[in-house]
This record gives C-alpha cells, sequence and structure tokens, in this order.
C-alpha cells in the first residue's frame, strides 16, 4: 500500500488525530501507471531539453575534444598546427601530473607548468569546499533560526541576511580583496600586519571568509522554507509533554527540516567544488589557492584540449562526491517511492 | 511503468543536431594551418569595419574614430571596447578569432599577445601589399610585433618602466642596483620602505622578474627563442630581488602588491624608491591623498653598470586573417600610428608614442615632463619573452620567481624550474 | 479552614513563583534572541558597511581607512551612470532585472512541473531522470564558455537577450526541480484529494490548496533563481553585446581615469546601487517566505 518518504509522520494529538504532517502515498498507481508515464514525460520534457541544450552539448564537445592533441608548433612555419588524437594521453598527463619532454616523450611536470599542480589544486577544492560548506551550514542553520522567531525587527533582519549574496559576485570580490589588502581595513580593525593574499593560510582563510559571508544567506533561505514546513503545533505538543529545547530540536527540527538541509548541501556542494571567482580574483590562485576550476580557466589558454581533459576529469571527481553524499549520507534526493526509507536516520 | 518513450530519443536528436551544426562552424581547438588561404582574402576589399580594444580610460579612441568617421563615409569605423583586464581581453579575442568570426577586423593587441596570435594564424602578415612602414619607429616596439622575422602588428603605443624616487629624501637617483640598495640606510632612518615594485602572482611579476634579469645582463629566451635561464647573469638578477626581500630592503608586503598597492604605498609617503609604470605620474600629483605632491623625481630603472632594461609594455595593432574589408583595415591602422594621432595620444591620453622623434618634441615634454626618461626606458627596454607560448612562459616565471623571492627556494632551483618548465611547454602539445 | 486557606495561598504564591519564572525565562529567551539577531545584522552588513563608505568616499581617497565616512561625496554614484564613456550602468540594471525576471519565471514554471511528475507521479527511470538533472550541475561552468560561445554564434543568437535567458534557466534548473521536488513530497497531498471529494477538479484542487502551503517553498526558489541570475558573470561577459549586458558585465566594465588603476569607489557605489532593489523586493516579500502551514489555510 503506501510507502512511506521523509520523515515519519508526526500526529499532533491537540488537533483531534488530523495528521497534519505526511508522507506522499502513490495514489492509484496501481491502475494509472501508464497515463502517469505519459503524463511525467510532459511535464519532464521541457526541462530535459532545456538542460540537454545548454549543459550536455558542451559536455559532450568538450569530452569529444578531450581525446584530441592540443595544436603544436610546426618549427619550420612558425605556425601552429591542428595535433592529431591523443587518445588518453590527456587524462593521463593530469593524472600523473606528467608535462611534455623536449625530446618527444613525458617527463614529471616541474614546478610553474599547470600539469605540476593538479593534485594540489584538487587538495585545495576539498579543502575549500569541507570548510565553506561546514560553516554555511552551521551559520545558515542558525540564521534560519533566528529569522524564524518572532521579534519586532525580525523583517529587518532577514533583509539583512540577504544582504551579502544579493551583492554581484563581482563586487564582493574586489570588496575583499580591498579589505584584505594589506593597508586594507581587515588590518586596521584588527592592529595586525597579516599578508592576507600573501602566504598561504591567510589566503585559504581569506577565501573561507569571503565565500562564508557570501553564500550563508543561501543556506539560510533553504533551511528556513524548511523551518516554515514544521507546524507550530507540534513544537506546543513537544513542550506540554515536557521536552527541553535541545531535545526538540534533535528530534523535532533536524528531522522535519532534513529534506530541505540536505538538498541546500548537496547544492553547496557541487557549487563549492566549482569555485571558481572568489579565489580568483582574491588571490589569482596564488598561495596554494588554486581550485580545479581556476586550473581549468589557466589551461584554457595554453590548449584547449588538454583544458576540455582536465574539465571531464573534474566532472568525474563531483559526480563520484554527489554519488557518496547520496548514497552514504541518506539525502533523499534520488529517492524513488518503494526506495530505500529513511526510517532509521 | 511506462518509460518517457519518446524523451530519450528526442533528447539524443537535438543534441547530434546541435553537435553536428556546431561541428560545421569550426569546433574548439586552434588549427592555424589554414592561415594562407584566410591570408589572401579579402585584401583589396573597402567597407565598414569594426576596431576592438579594451577600455579607452583617456578617452583617446573615441575622438580619434569620429575624425576618422568625419572623412570616410563609406568606411565607417564601429568601436567595440572590452573590459580593462587583460585577461578578458585575451579571452575575448581568442574566442571570436577561434571561431573565425569575421566581426573584429581591427583589433588592439597587448605586446605579449602578438606572437601567440600570429603563430595561431589570425593575424594578417604586413608585408608587400599590406606593409608598413616602421623606420621611425621606436625599435623594441618593432620587435614585440615581429614575429620569425615577419611583421604581424603595428606599434601603436608604448610603455617603459621608470623609478619613481623621493627627491627630498635622494636628491641624486641611483644608477645601479647596488647604489640603490646602499641607499636604504636613509630609508632605515626615515622609518619607510626602501624599494617596491609588483611582487603578486601576476603578469606584473614577470614584468619585473624580466626586468631583473635583463638589466643584470641575463635574458629569459635566447635568439633561437629557447629558454636561457641556467646563466650566472639570470642567477645574479634574481638574486637581487630574493636578496633584497630577505634583508627587508623590499617590505614583506610587497609580496601582495600590482600596480595600485605599489602605488599607493608610495604615495603615502612609505617607500624610498618604486617601480612603476609613468601611468601613477599624474595621480600622484594631484590626487587628494597624495603625500609626495612635490616630492618625487622619476628616472630610469637602475642597471647593473648603467641604465636597466625595462620590460616592453604598450599596444599593438593587428589586422584580423578573417576581416572582409583589409584595405580599409590597413588603411585604419595607418591613420592610428600616424604622427598626428600618435602626439595625440601623448598629448590627450598621457600614452607613450612610438615615434623616436616625439620624444623631443617641445610640446610634448612640456606637457609631460618624464618623456625624456621614458624614451631612455624604451630605448633600453627588452620585451617579455617574445613566444606563441607565453601564457605557459609566464606562468613558469611567475611561480618561480614568487617562490625564489619569498625564500620557498633558491633562486638556482627556481630558474633551473623556469627552464625546465618553459622547454616542457615548447615541446608541443 | 486556614489550613485550606493557608494551602491557597502558598499554592498561589507558588502558582505566582512559577509564573515568574516562565515569564523571567521568556525575557531571558527574547534577550538572546534580540542578541543573537544583533549578532546576525553585525556580521551580514559590516562589510557591506565598509563598501557603502567607500562608494561615498572621494577617488582620491580611496584607501582611506577611517570607519567612519569622511570626505564624502556623490561622485562615485555620478560616474557609476555617467553615460559619455560607452559605460551603460542604468541601462545593464535594466537588463539585469528583465533577464532574472524570465529566468525565475520561466525556471519556476518549469521546475515546478517537473517536481511534481517527480515528487507525485511514478515512472520509471525516474532515477535515470533526477540524476540527469543533478548530473548538469557537475560540469565546472568556466569549461562550457567556448563550446556555449560557439553554438551561439552559428545559430546566430550571439548578443540577444535568449542567449543569456537560456543558460540561466539551465543553471538554475537543477536547483529548481531538486528544492521544489523536496518540499512537494512534504505536501500534505491528501489535503487535495479531500478537495476533490469536495467538488474541486484535480487542477483548481492543486491551485487552491497546495500552491498556498507550497508558498514558501516557491518564494525561496524564486528568490534563489533570481539572484543567481543576478550573480552570474562568466557566460554573459561572453555572450552579451553592449545594448543587453547585465550589470556585473557592467561593472566589470568600470574603469579608472588611468590604465592599472582599479576604480574602486565606483565599483562600490554601483554594488550599492544594485543591492538596493534586491533588498526592498525581498521587504516586500519577506511575509510569503516565511508563511508557513496556517490553520486556516488546512481548512
Amino acid at each position: 500500500m503506501a510507502t512511506e518518504l521523509g520523515p515519519t509522520p508526526v500526529k499532533s494529538p491537540a488537533s483531534g488525530g488530523t495528521p497534519v504532517h505526511h508522507a506522499p502515498k502513490g495514489v492509484g498507481e496501481d491502475n494509472r501507471i501508464a497515463s502517469q508515464g505519459r503524463w511525467a514525460s510532459w511535464l519532464l520534457a521541457p526541462t530535459i531539453i532545456a538542460l540537454a541544450t545548454v549543459i550536455v552539448y558542451p559536455i559532450i564537445s568538450a569530452i569529444v575534444m578531450s581525446f584530441q592533441k592540443d595544436a603544436g608548433l610546426d618549427p619550420a612555419t612558425g605556425l601552429f598546427t591542428a595535433g592529431g588524437s591523443a587518445g588518453i594521453q590527456n587524462y593521463v598527463n593530469w593524472l600523473a601530473q606528467q608535462c611534455s619532454a623536449p625530446d618527444g616523450g613525458t617527463v614529471a611536470c616541474p614546478p610553474g607548468t599547470l600539469g605540476g599542480q593538479f593534485w594540489s589544486a584538487t587538495a585545495t577544492t576539498f579543502f575549500f569546499t569541507i570548510v565553506t560548506v561546514a560553516f554555511e551550514t552551521v551559520l545558515g542553520f542558525w540564521m534560519a533560526m533566528i529569522m524564524a522567531r518572532e521579534f519586532r525587527g525580525r523583517s529587518l533582519v532577514r533583509a539583512a541576511v540577504l544582504v551579502p549574496w544579493a551583492i554581484p559576485t563581482a563586487v564582493t570580490a574586489k570588496l575583499w580583496f580591498f579589505i584584505f589588502a594589506f593597508e586594507g581595513i581587515a588590518n586596521k580593525l584588527f592592529n595586525t600586519t597579516i599578508l592576507w593574499t600573501g602566504s598561504e593560510w591567510p589566503a585559504k582563510w581569506a577565501v573561507v571568509i569571503a565565500d562564508v559571508w557570501k553564500t550563508t544567506p543561501f543556506m539560510a533561505l533553504l533551511i528556513l522554507a524548511g523551518l516554515q514546513m514544521i507546524p507550530a503545533e507540534v513544537y506546543e505538543a513537544a513542550k506540554v509533554d515536557g521536552t527541553t529545547a535541545w531535545q526538540r530540536f534533535r528530534l523535532i527540527t533536524l528531522p522535519l527540516v532534513k529534506p530541505a538541509l540536505m538538498v541546500a548541501i548537496l547544492f553547496r556542494t557541487l557549487d563549492a567544488l566549482r569555485m571558481f571567482d572568489l579565489p580568483y580574483i582574491l588571490t589569482g590562485g596564488a598561495n596554494n589557492t588554486t581550485t580545479l576550476s581556476i586550473l581549468v580557466i589557466n589551461q584554457i589558454r595554453q590548449g584547449f584540449n588538454s583544458a576540455a581533459a582536465l574539465s571531464t576529469i573534474t566532472f568525474i571527481i563531483i559526480f563520484l562526491v554527489a554519488f557518496i553524499f547520496v548514497r552514504f549520507l541518506g539525502a533523499n534526493v534520488v529517492e524513488q517511492s518503494g526506495a530505500t526509507g529513511k526510517g532509521k536516520k | 511503468m511506462k518509460t518517457p518513450r519518446f524523451l530519450l530519443p528526442a533528447a539524443t536528436a537535438g543534441i547530434l543536431a546541435l553537435t553536428l551544426s556546431a561541428c560545421g562552424g569550426g569546433g574548439g581547438g586552434t588549427t592555424g594551418g589554414g592561415g594562407g588561404s584566410d591570408a589572401d582574402a579579402n585584401m583589396d576589399a573597402r567597407g565598414p569595419i569594426t576596431f576592438v580594444q579594451g577600455k579607452d580610460n583617456n578617452n583617446v579612441i573615441r575622438p580619434l574614430i569620429e575624425k576618422w568617421n568625419a572623412a570616410h563615409k563609406d568606411e565607417q569605423v564601429t568601436f567595440k571596447e572590452q573590459t580593462d583586464q587583460a585577461d578578458q581581453q585575451h579571452d575575448d579575442l581568442v574566442q571570436h578569432f577561434q571561431a573565425k568570426q569575421s566581426d573584429y577586423d581591427v583589433a588592439d593587441v597587448d605586446v605579449v599577445w602578438t606572437a601567440e596570435f600570429a603563430a595561431k594564424g589570425w593575424l594578417q602578415p604586413l608585408k608587400d601589399k599590406m606593409a608598413i612602414d616602421t623606420s621611425a619607429m621606436l625599435p623594441a616596439t618593432v620587435q614585440s610585433a615581429t614575429y620569425k622575422g615577419t611583421l604581424y602588428a603595428a606599434p601603436r603605443t608604448s610603455d617603459g618602466g621608470i623609478l619613481f624616487y623621493r627627491k627630498d629624501l635622494v636628491p641624486n637617483p641611483p644608477k645601479t642596483w647596488d647604489e640603490m640598495m646602499g641607499m636604504c640606510s636613509i630609508a632605515k632612518q626615515n622609518n619607510i620602505g626602501c624599494y617596491a615594485g609588483q611582487f603578486s602572482k601576476y603578469e606584473g611579476l614577470t614584468v619585473n622578474a624580466s626586468e631583473a634579469i635583463n638589466s643584470a645582463g641575463g635574458s629569459v629566451l635566447n635568439k633561437d627563442g629557447k629558454p636561457n635561464l641556467n646563466t650566472a647573469e639570470a642567477k645574479a638578477g634574481l638574486e637581487n630581488l630574493a636578496k633584497a626581500y630577505a634583508d627587508g630592503n623590499i617590505p614583506k608586503e610587497a609580496i601582495t602588491y600590482k600596480e595600485e598597492d605599489s602605488r599607493q604605498a608610495f604615495q603615502s609617503g612609505k617607500l624610498l624608491f618604486l617601480r612603476n609604470w609613468p601611468y601613477v605620474y599624474s595621480l600622484m600629483s594631484t590626487e587628494g591623498s597624495s603625500a609626495v605632491k612635490d616630492k618625487f623625481g622619476m628616472a630610469a630603472l637602475p642597471g647593473k653598470s648603467g641604465p636597466g632594461a625595462s620590460s616592453l609594455g604598450g599596444h599593438n595593432t593587428a589586422v584580423s586573417v578573417y576581416s572582409k574589408h583589409k584595405a580599409t583595415a590597413l588603411d585604419f591602422v595607418k591613420f592610428l600610428t600616424s604622427e598626428e594621432s600618435e602626439k595625440f595620444y601623448a598629448t590627450q591620453g598621457s600614452l607613450a608614442p612610438v615615434l623616436g622623434a616625439l620624444y623631443t618634441d617641445q610640446e610634448l615634454v612640456a606637457k609631460l615632463p618624464y618623456l625624456p626618461v621614458l624614451k631612455t626606458s624604451i630605448e633600453n627596454a627588452v620585451p617579455r619573452p617574445v613566444t606563441p607560448f607565453y601564457p605557459a612562459v609566464t606562468k613558469a616565471i611567475q611561480d618561480n620567481a614568487y617562490s625564489a623571492i619569498k625564500g620557498e627556494k633558491t633562486v638556482e632551483t627556481a630558474l633551473s624550474d623556469m627552464q625546465k618548465s618553459i622547454e616542457s611547454a615548447g615541446a608541443g602539445s | 479552614m486556614t489550613t485550606a486557606t493557608a494551602d491557597a495561598t502558598t499554592l498561589r504564591a507558588r502558582q505566582d513563583k512559577g509564573r515568574k519564572a516562565a515569564q523571567n525565562r521568556e525575557k531571558w529567551a527574547q534577550g538572546r534572541t534580540y542578541i543573537s539577531a544583533l549578532i546576525v545584522l553585525l556580521w551580514c552588513l559590516a562589510p557591506a558597511y565598509w563598501m557603502v563608505v567607500t562608494a561615498f568616499r572621494e577617488v582620491g581617497f580611496t584607501y582611506d581607512t577611517s570607519i567612519l565616512p569622511t570626505h564624502v561625496t556623490l561622485d562615485n554614484f555620478r560616474t557609476a551612470f555617467d553615460t559619455s564613456f560607452g559605460n551603460r550602468f542604468g541601462q545593464a540594471l535594466l537588463n539585469s532585472v528583465f533577464i532574472g525576471g524570465v529566468v525565475t519565471v520561466v525556471s519556476l514554471l518549469i521546475g515546478v512541473f517537473a517536481a511534481y511528475a517527480l515528487a507525485r507521479l511514478n515512472f520509471r527511470g525516474k532515477f535515470l531522470v533526477l540524476g540527469f538533472i543533478l548530473g548538469a550541475s557537475m560540469f565546472p561552468g568556466v569549461a562550457l564558455i567556448t563550446p556555449l560561445f560557439q553554438l551561439f554564434t552559428n545559430i546566430g543568437w550571439m548578443g540577444t537577450y535568449q542567449a543569456l535567458i537560456i543558460p540561466n534557466i539551465s543553471f538554475v534548473l537543477p536547483l529548481t526541480v531538486y528544492t521544489m521536488t523536496s518540499f512537494f513530497r512534504e505536501m500534505p497531498w491528501e489535503l487535495e484529494e479531500s478537495a476533490r471529494v469536495d467538488g474541486c477538479t484535480q487542477g483548481q484542487a492543486f491551485r487552491k490548496v497546495i500552491m498556498p502551503l507550497a508558498a514558501p517553498a516557491i518564494f525561496t526558489t524564486a528568490i534563489l533563481a533570481f539572484i543567481s541570475s543576478w550573480n552570474e558573470f562568466l557566460i554573459a561577459s561572453q555572450l552579451s553585446s553592449d545594448a543587453t549586458q547585465p550589470v556585473t558585465v557592467a561593472i566589470a566594465n568600470f574603469a579608472g581615469a588611468q590604465p592599472n588603476q582599479i576604480p574602486y569607489t565606483a565599483i562600490m557605489a554601483a554594488g550599492t546601487i544594485v543591492t538596493i532593489p534586491l533588498v526592498i523586493l525581498v521587504l516586500v516579500f519577506q511575509r510569503k517566505i516565511v508563511a508557513g502551514l496556517t490553520a486556516g489555510a488546512v481548512k
């Protein structure tokens, strides 16, 4: 019969047993499966077509190009001529950090080439992702809880929370660059002489701070929407039952907000893995703040086919992360009805 | 149970159609081999053209274009303005040229991209029918526009590094690097930094590092375009910077400096010597917050035993091989590089002209008192490596010079890594 | 008799104490809320404050680090809107609003359809479709520029509005679909059922019962879509023309009076101008964002 999806329905005792929260059932599936399939096709068609055109086509063309060699210089004419097929050489070069040697073979990439930066860029990207998403989730949750409360001036707080995200990235990046300049306001305010963009860890934290400031509103907004779906009666009932605030948070808020939270974290993670604007403008990728996207852009200027290979590798990395996320962290984002429910979590 | 049946085939068909249509139009990647036929086409055609350039800060191009348009009713020039970011300008040109678009006829090309674009077959060789006269132009500027013996662009504006110094503290500017380092005691007495250039990890570092290497007698590439960094001179040059940073003569924060930050430091009185481009002259003399208004002088960069080799800046103007009206384009290029226009660049925009004679022109010197100094600078200038692999070469220089200056590796290791990276870049794919 | 009164008095006294204690706890909780709200305000607005202060500062004093406004001037705002040197900031603002609006409306529409199918309908290949939609968010955007540039050049759409709108819709769709799907799954659909039992058609039931409950989700998604489109720079910088460029490209086109000079003050002024309409939009719609499940709607 009805399969359960989502959190266990909470019946509010006070309102006479009317369930206010319910998992959707597969309504009349046995009878209407065929027409549902056709319905679904029509409803999904615009989405699929939009995505196929703008994103799938470039991905396919990039993958095709990644199997070509970059143009080489013909020593006689001094002009670039199209390289031939490269097979998987581009991929191997990136993963093994190999570069072309003058005598025709490959050699370990010396410092100062893009090829030698693949693994450090991957590590940096993961560092940024994990740290920024962690901070943004915690801060975003806290802000969402505050925004959901009743107090005077809360509309001001709600508007203020969106300001960091509403300012275009172009301005935000320059603003933080300005703030973190050696003679900028950050050093002045805290009476420090930190070389924010000039040494490794200050630069990394500068990027983290700027990104957390800018993107926490995204998390806060999604989590707030999730919080709004929890009816007040549930909390009332729990208070009557004598629970502490922490228990209410743990047993009511967290489980009920989990769907929205998971969507927020998943998408934020995907975005963070592709981080580009902020580190590029703040530090130019110096001092070990080069992310994979920055590496791609730099490589595009040196040879497009190799850049296509790197983009595909990045794509695969991100895919693996998303896969692990969905599979093992129980994000109910790709579940179908009848699949593993989330009862235990 | 019913899969969305028609969806998958429809999407696949759509994607295939798009892929085919796009492939027909020239998919990505560079295929410069076809330059021959493109270069021969449309050489006599006349008609309206588009001129593309980065931000016209000083408002010099618009009046010139208006002037041209008034005199050429059937060959109007449209101005396409890019941003003032060099990277964006470069990528924008690459996108259009790679797609073999004919919408950019005449393009303003930074001196360091000319070889790259020429090697990709995007620039019209300026020879035979399309030749221009470069005899009156400063040799270094012509060198930057030449690739494999052929001229591919017309030098239009130039730029050279200048040493700014506090004339209230140091009446006579130093002629050599060692002399300048010797004067650092004066800086210490006054509690300010001694010397700064642009040492953040970006193109400006390539400029400064090349200057250091070239001024000490070394060079990044040899005559055949191969890297030549494992020399004593190159080591001495880079060592100058590394040692000064370690000793504190270059303040620690200079590692974050770009042009504006270094200008700001000197302008607020925190530096004794500054290496920068001439553009800072008007800002330092007129900005409200400037603490050095009448206290600074300008001189040629210090070298080993005389004026140092500054890195050449500036822009060249090139004709696209895909242009449909090349005869008009060529005439426009000649117009932009005529003596009258060059003078206008100097008077209106404070931009350094490429015609040597103008540097002693009375009218110009009155307007830009630093013109003689700039002339010395450009006469002794060495272009940054003229190579089609410039993006890779500049990265090799930046990364390793940055580490060397910060003391993260020895100068020898840095130069050797630079050498290997440049060799690897030139090795092809 | 006296013991009873005494008991009653003590009981009342204890009740009063209990009530007072509860009131105190309430006050403490309110106080904590206000303090937290203040911290949130400070965190969010401090850098924005610095942006505004710099926007009002004279260009010659850009690097002044006094916290209070000094050398106040409106020049930067005038510069931002100045059209004499090819700046088109005003036009760009309108472009951004137009593009953002279209992107939001279209992606919401498409997203709601898709989300309804994914949340409510049962069909084979759902997992695949969900994976496909998510997969579209996994490719580095920076690598899409060149193929998109060539695609739009080939079909002659360079510099048109659709060249900016369609990619933005595609970037925003995965998030829209997933958010709406996740919210639709939490909806009390049996209310729709009971409405239909009461005589509404499926469409009416959807519109009158479900949509109001989904309002927070829809408005939240709308804001997310709008701001994502607002912030987009890379694709816009390549595919837009002078007439269609959005605000992000226009700001990147600001330049100082001299080459190499970064016009911080003008950029900050532009940032300030750009933020104001968004803040107003949010203030106007913020009730809708936080509308919860009210008993009234259920009834």
